[in-house]
């Protein structure tokens, strides 16, 4: 199914060029071509102003951000823990997420199984839920109380409020970026590719190794940015099982959030800094779109 | 081909921006969802801010005014005294101001969000020692918070309440001395967000003390309590005042005056608030 989906994919990609020319040989495109000129007019004008009140809070923070002084609480104790803390950990988390989800990736998109959609959809689901319902689940299951508290008691583990926990519900809430990710990625290479392999008598570890790795690895570098991009904001799940700590469990965002009630400076700097780097995350990601699609 | 997607993609985020905003007229719901009013003056909504200590007990405060103002609704909203003065200022609309603190209805006056002189201290309230159910630290009086170990959950310091768990922690130091806030300071694990976090993260058992207000207390039966003595503890006074620029003045000061009321006083006390000196 998935492979099927993403074939078509890029099958529509080379498509493309094929329905430009039909459109320029037949007069009835070339009217609907014309009509589409005052439609489009309104388009530009709605989604113009959808662009500019997506633009106007993040230049105001940077405007804010700077005339707070930013670089002064750059120095703060706090903000210097919290930046450490927010790169290490989200670090970490991407790591697990690497080691766990590229073999669960690799299992979705290769081969079907019983309840598979049930599978996908309990995957994806951290995406879409609203962070600190993750963090509730999180201390259910892994709390001192929680379902697995007493195993992990007698292993001498103890999760919450520690920065193990921070790296839990990082790697929690946005591994299901890199999962989906690499497993479209892994759909998406001809099958006929494979069976050549087969032909040549290629086992599926090395199928995987030098087959599917390095044909999904765009896919994969995508999703691991979006995944660290989503760790690195991580605020709902973390102070809710982790806590908030300085040094130990408080993050960037965290710091944000406490600064909002007091120090407007520190909230507006650290704000103006995620932003930066947050922009930076996603200019990677569209240079590797951009090469990923000449490659097609 | 780009640009039609370029368009569309604006087109959708604008939809998701627009449906993302509309909740917050909701507040008014309730009222639209009563019969048609015959006179719709008398059809008001007043909207009071209230901290999370008063969670429960502005509820019963709420359910008591409506019933003896028809007409009038109350929708409250629950949150940290000084994140809520800061919104006043950056234009959050209301009618009546409830702080956790002295300090923050003077902020609030300072603002000009509150007229001088408007206010009123109609409730104390003061720090308590909670356990959860289990009391699996065994904490059986104020010494033993600086138990190695212990798993202590404060809130964060700048919160009304953090500001007086601290306030108090040193007033314990000077008592018991032998570095017993540095011992105590050790034990935090978490820095939480306010009360209510505290509280439910001792209901679940996953920390092994809280500091927090008396009120919180009552409202949790379930957790075990180490009260702390007049002399340790610290009285944080509970302030009410009508907005300067409240929607409603008339009910906003009617409110008011309800909560130093003698029935206003009797809800407060069965939430666990001490009476505001006069």
């Amino acid at each position: 199914m998935i492979r099927d989906t993403v074939r078509m994919d890029t099958i529509a990609g080379r498509l493309a060029p094929n329905q430009k020319a039909l459109r320029g040989v037949t007069d009835v495109a070339y009217h609907q071509k014309i009509h589409r000129v005052r439609p489009l007019a309104g388009f530009f004008l709605v989604g113009g102003l959808g662009a500019l009140l997506l633009a106007i809070p993040i230049g105001v923070l940077l405007w804010r951000g700077v005339d707070a002084g930013f670089a002064g609480y750059l120095a703060n104790p706090s903000v210097i823990d919290a930046a450490r803390l927010s790169i290490s950990t989200s670090v970490i988390s991407l790591l697990v997420t690497l080691l766990l989800g590229t073999p669960l990736a690799y299992v979705l998109a290769r081969w079907s199984f019983r309840h598979k959609a049930a599978v996908e959809t309990v995957i994806d689901l951290p995406i879409v839920l609203p962070p600190m319902v993750a963090g509730i689940g999180l201390l259910l299951a892994f709390g001192r109380n929680g379902l697995f508290g007493a195993p992990l008691h007698a292993l001498g583990i103890h999760l919450p409020f520690t920065t193990a926990a921070v790296i839990f519900a990082q790697a929690f809430v946005s591994a299901p970026l890199y999962i989906r990710a690499a497993r479209l990625g892994f759909a998406a290479v001809r099958p006929d590719l494979i069976e050549a392999a087969y032909t040549d008598g290629a086992t599926e570890l090395e199928i995987f190794r030098h087959v599917m790795l390095p044909l999904a690895g765009r896919s994969m570098l995508n999703g691991l940015i979006l995944s660290w991009a989503r760790a690195f904001g991580e605020f709902g799940a973390t102070i809710i099982f982790a806590g908030n700590l300085q040094g130990f469990t408080q993050t960037m965002p965290l710091v944000i959030f406490n600064g909002f009630e007091t120090n407007l400076g520190v909230a507006l700097s650290i704000s103006l800094l995620l932003i930066v780097i947050s922009a930076l995350i996603l200019l990677a990601l569209r240079t590797i779109e951009k090469n990923t699609s000449l490659n097609v | 081909m780009k640009n039609y997607q370029t368009v569309l993609v604006a087109l959708l985020l604008t939809v998701i921006l627009v449906t993302a905003c509309s909740p917050i007229p909701a507040v008014q719901a309730p009222a639209a969802l009563t019969p048609a009013p015959v006179a719709p003056a008398t059809n008001v909504t007043l909207k009071v801010f209230a901290p999370s200590s008063m969670t429960d007990a502005a509820k019963e405060l709420a359910s008591a005014f409506e019933a003896a103002n028809p007409g009038v609704k109350l929708a409250i909203e629950i949150g940290h005294s000084p994140t809520q003065r800061l919104q006043l200022t950056q234009g959050a609309t209301g009618d009546v101001f409830m702080t956790a603190s002295q300090k923050d209805m003077d902020d609030a006056i300072a603002d000009k969000s509150v007229a001088a002189g408007a206010a009123k201290v109609f409730a104390t309230n003061q720090l308590v020692v909670v356990m959860p159910p289990q009391n699996p630290a065994k904490i059986q009086k104020l010494e033993d918070l600086a138990n190695t170990g212990v798993r202590l959950l404060v809130a964060v310091v700048d919160t009304p309440i953090g500001k007086v768990t601290l306030t108090s922690l040193d007033k314990m130091d000077k008592q018991f001395g032998a570095g017993f806030k540095d011992k105590v300071t050790a034990n935090i694990v978490s820095n939480e967000a306010g009360v209510k976090p505290i509280v439910s993260k001792l209901q679940l058992g996953e920390a092994d003390a809280g500091i927090v207000f008396v009120t919180d207390a009552v409202a949790a039966p379930a957790l075990k309590t180490v009260s702390i003595p007049p002399e340790l503890n610290v009285i944080s006074q509970l302030n009410v005042a009508p907005l300067a620029a409240a929607l409603h003045p008339e009910h906003a000061a009617a409110f008011t005056a309800f909560v130093a009321s003698t029935d206003g006083q009797a809800s407060l006390k069965k939430w666990g608030f001490m009476p505001g000196k006069p």
